[in-house]
């Protein structure tokens, strides 16, 4: 292998390629022969580095130089400059929200700072396409200590005793799962792999997928070996199509150097892994429904009992557990159940990976330990609320979890006291809201989203959510009645406790959590005809002020329903019963005149 | 509405007509006789070639891998990916994801229907755009975003994502005018 002086890791995720990365990528090789420097430095592309807003990402080691929103036309100077000099480019640093303090080191940014890598430890550090990349960080250790050293029974004792639980939203506890699967009775078993991340809101799973597939494929390995399958699928969203490629390669490497397929490392276990792409079905994450989807049929749940573990894929024992899963057993064997437990509280072990997106300044993929406060998650790795604007709640577990408001900024985030709250961990959607969001606009949101999802199979939830976002649009459009607000949480928990799989049961869970803690909200859209965040474009009323209105036709111009009236230079009016309340005039106005109430 | 049966006998005419998609076609399902739970790899595949799944294509898939033609329509409508119309060459995933929703994805959709003349789920007469929406297209920090044909495009508002569309329109007549001159 040969020795370079310096390592430029180029963020290849989806998030920064969509912003360039590519093109930084082709120049950064272009110059590099131009200096002749292609010898001595050595050009990584990485997986996602969890800080996609701030792409494309490019790190510069042994340094340990952080660059951010590189393009490709900053790239001749960061050669010149860092590669042949020794200067680092400090336009190009990040700067701190608030203090704007440029920092040059990745580890001493807030962002990642406070963050703990157990599932992510490989993404954005290694080439996601070479293997050996993997293996230099240990990769396939684990496999082998399991495959040589351990029996099944001792690898799912490890896993029990490490406290795992199912990252994919419902927290079941892993090594309870796998040995299920183990003690049916059955020649032939499968373990599958919910890729299938569709909650709006998450993105962890591709980014795991995309940077560090090895990582699952392991993880995947070892749990065929405990629970005696010989094969498994990796049901992956066709949504994401650079996860899929990257999977494709990392299976074909490991199958060149003998870790899958038969016999592996001359050990006597066969283990064969295939990728099943789904087509676009929400549902499909349910594990019954995601198994129909494998057999190609329509992905829609069924009655449970029987559990996948006793019949699962083709009436076999099967096993599912989710992505960041899988991502955590190789280390958990590894470092040992000790390690992992150490972590984290009394009844969530480990870390959790969550993606940080909405109203926050810093968002992206932050992996932290389980049980820190929602407040150091979004004010000291998200940097506090984007304008410094005023913290309204924050969305978790996507469109099965809830809202916690404001005053319970310090609940610890576990599973534990999420659903305490009223929300669920579900994948790890932290969605920021600040006083801008309207929470019965968000419940519809939801809502809107859970039921063209819902696969229609049970009435609960094919029937229920239609009239539950019924009775949540009419109220966005103002025509709420008072009885509305009682029929939403009557159907709410009928829905809850009589729906046949996950996506119902837990469908009414952003209605009746903003009900809980923002009812005034939808008070003021039912009985004052507001929306207090002034979403609701049915309940604003535009006007003009006419002290500050200077005449100047810009909202004139921008009105596409002539309604708006006015001389030049002279103040302006606006005709409600013409008005379409689109917020053209609103945006177009420099002077701030456009009341909107 | 009237009897289609003969626009779809003229379409199946059609089809087997074109050599080429049609071998692909033969090939594939030869690939997959008697696999046991491929008909959603086939199915996606079949799009691959046609761009969507056209009726009698269907029809055919059925009695090559011997499954009820009705589950095989029942399939099709199950799942958002597949396309029972064809598509337009450019594909506009707008993202219906939370981040995007509340950083104004629905102004995104406003805008772009009312650039390409068309509502979500349709396709511009001139087959050059399809605008269709995802669940969430998992690239939540640069909300609002859209895709097309597998490339994301963030931070957009509405006017840049007019931009974009109409860049896409230009190029496209560019390289038409091209065309006609060689």
């Amino acid at each position: 292998m040969q020795l370079v002086r310096a390592h430029i890791l180029v963020c290849g995720g989806t998030g920064c390629t969509s912003s360039g990365s590519k093109q930084v990528q082709d120049v950064l090789a272009k110059e590099l022969e131009k200096h002749k420097l292609d010898k001595e430095v050595k050009i990584v592309e990485t997986g996602c580095h969890g800080f996609c807003e701030m792409g494309p990402l490019v790190i510069v080691y042994p340094e340990g130089t952080f660059y951010v929103r590189v393009q490709a036309e900053d790239v001749p100077e960061i050669v010149e400059e860092h590669l042949l000099k020794g200067r680092i480019v400090t336009r190009l640093l990040y700067k701190a929200p608030v203090t704007e303090e440029q920092i040059p080191a990745y580890k001493e940014i807030n962002f990642y700072k406070k963050q703990l890598r157990v599932a992510l430890r490989n993404c954005g550090s290694i080439n996601p396409e070479v293997i050996q990349e993997y293996i230099a960080r240990g990769g396939y250790e684990s496999l082998e200590k399991v495959l040589f050293e351990m029996t099944p029974e001792q690898v799912i004792d490890e896993i029990k005793r490490s406290g795992l639980r199912g990252r994919g939203g419902g927290g079941f506890p892993t090594g309870l799962k796998w040995e299920f699967c183990r003690r049916s009775p059955g020649d032939m078993k499968y373990i599958i792999c919910n890729a299938d991340e569709g909650d709006p809101g998450a993105f962890m799973d591709r980014s795991v997928l995309e940077g560090d597939p090895h990582s699952v494929i392991e993880g995947m390995a070892i749990g065929a070996y405990a629970i005696g399958a010989r094969e498994g699928y990796i049901y992956c969203r066709a949504e994401y199509p650079l996860a899929i490629k990257r999977l494709k390669i990392a299976i074909s490497q490991a199958e060149e150097l003998g870790l899958l397929g038969e016999n592996i490392l001359g050990s006597g276990f066969s283990f064969d892994l295939h990728i099943k792409e789904g087509a676009g079905a929400f549902v499909c994450g349910e594990e019954t429904a995601l198994m129909a989807s494998i057999e190609g049929r329509r992905g829609m749940p069924r009655v449970r009992p029987p559990f996948p573990a006793q019949s699962g894929l083709w009436g076999k024992p099967s096993n599912i557990n989710n992505v960041e899963t899988f991502a955590n057993v190789p280390v958990i064997i590894k470092r040992g159940a000790e390690w992992f437990a150490s972590m984290g509280t009394e009844k969530s072990k480990g870390t959790k990976v969550f993606a940080l997106t909405g109203k926050v300044n810093n968002t992206g993929l932050v992996e932290v330990p389980m049980g820190i406060t929602l407040r150091e998650i979004i004010f000291d790795i998200g940097g506090g609320i984007v304008g410094g604007k005023k913290y309204k709640g924050v969305q978790i577990g996507g469109p099965s979890g809830g809202c916690i408001p404001a005053h319970l900024v310090d609940t610890p985030v576990d599973y534990e006291s999420l659903i305490e709250a009223g929300a669920m961990m579900g994948s790890g959607g932290l969605v920021v809201m600040d006083e801008t969001t309207c929470m019965v606009d968000l419940a519809r949101f939801f809502l809107n989203f859970t039921q063209s999802e819902s696969c229609g199979k049970c009435t609960p939830c094919r029937e229920g959510t239609k009239r539950m976002l019924e009775i949540l649009t009419r109220i966005c459009n103002g025509q709420g009645v008072p009885e509305d607000i009682e029929t939403l949480e009557r159907l709410g928990r009928v829905i809850k406790s009589t729906a046949l799989c996950g996506l119902g049961n837990t469908a009414p869970n952003p209605v009746l959590s903003t009900l809980r803690y923002f009812r005034h909200e939808y008070e003021a859209h039912i009985f004052e005809k507001r929306c207090p965040a002034h979403v609701c474009s049915a309940l604003l009323v535009y006007s003009i002020d006419e002290e500050k209105c200077i005449g100047c036709g810009r909202c004139l111009r921008a009105c596409p329903a002539g309604a708006i009236t006015g001389e030049k230079k002279e103040p302006h009016k606006i005709d409600p019963e013409k008005c379409i309340k689109c917020g053209s005039c609103f945006e177009k106005c420099k002077q701030e005149a456009i009341i909107r109430s | 509405m009237g009897c289609t049966c003969d626009d779809q006998q003229n379409l199946a005419q059609s089809l087997q007509n074109d050599t080429n998609t049609w071998t692909k076609l033969q090939d594939l399902l030869e690939r997959f006789r008697g696999q046991r739970g491929s008909l959603v790899t086939v199915l996606q595949q079949v799009q691959d070639i046609y761009g969507y799944l056209p009726r009698p294509v269907m029809q055919h898939v059925a009695e090559v891998l011997r499954i009820k033609p009705a589950k095989v329509y029942g399939v099709a409508t199950f799942y958002k990916q597949f396309r029972l119309t064809p598509m337009g060459k450019y594909v506009i995933l707008l993202c219906q994801g939370t981040a995007c929703h509340v950083n104004g994805s629905e102004r995104l959709a406003e805008a772009l229907c009312e650039e390409l003349q068309i509502s979500e789920g349709e396709t511009t007469t001139d087959g050059l755009f399809t605008l269709s929406s995802a669940a969430c297209l998992g690239c939540c920090s640069l909300a609002p975003v859209m895709m097309i044909n597998g490339l994301a495009y963030g931070q957009l508002t509405p006017q840049k994502a007019r931009q974009i569309v109409k860049e896409l329109a230009e190029q496209e007549k560019g390289s038409l005018q091209e065309g006609g001159l060689q």
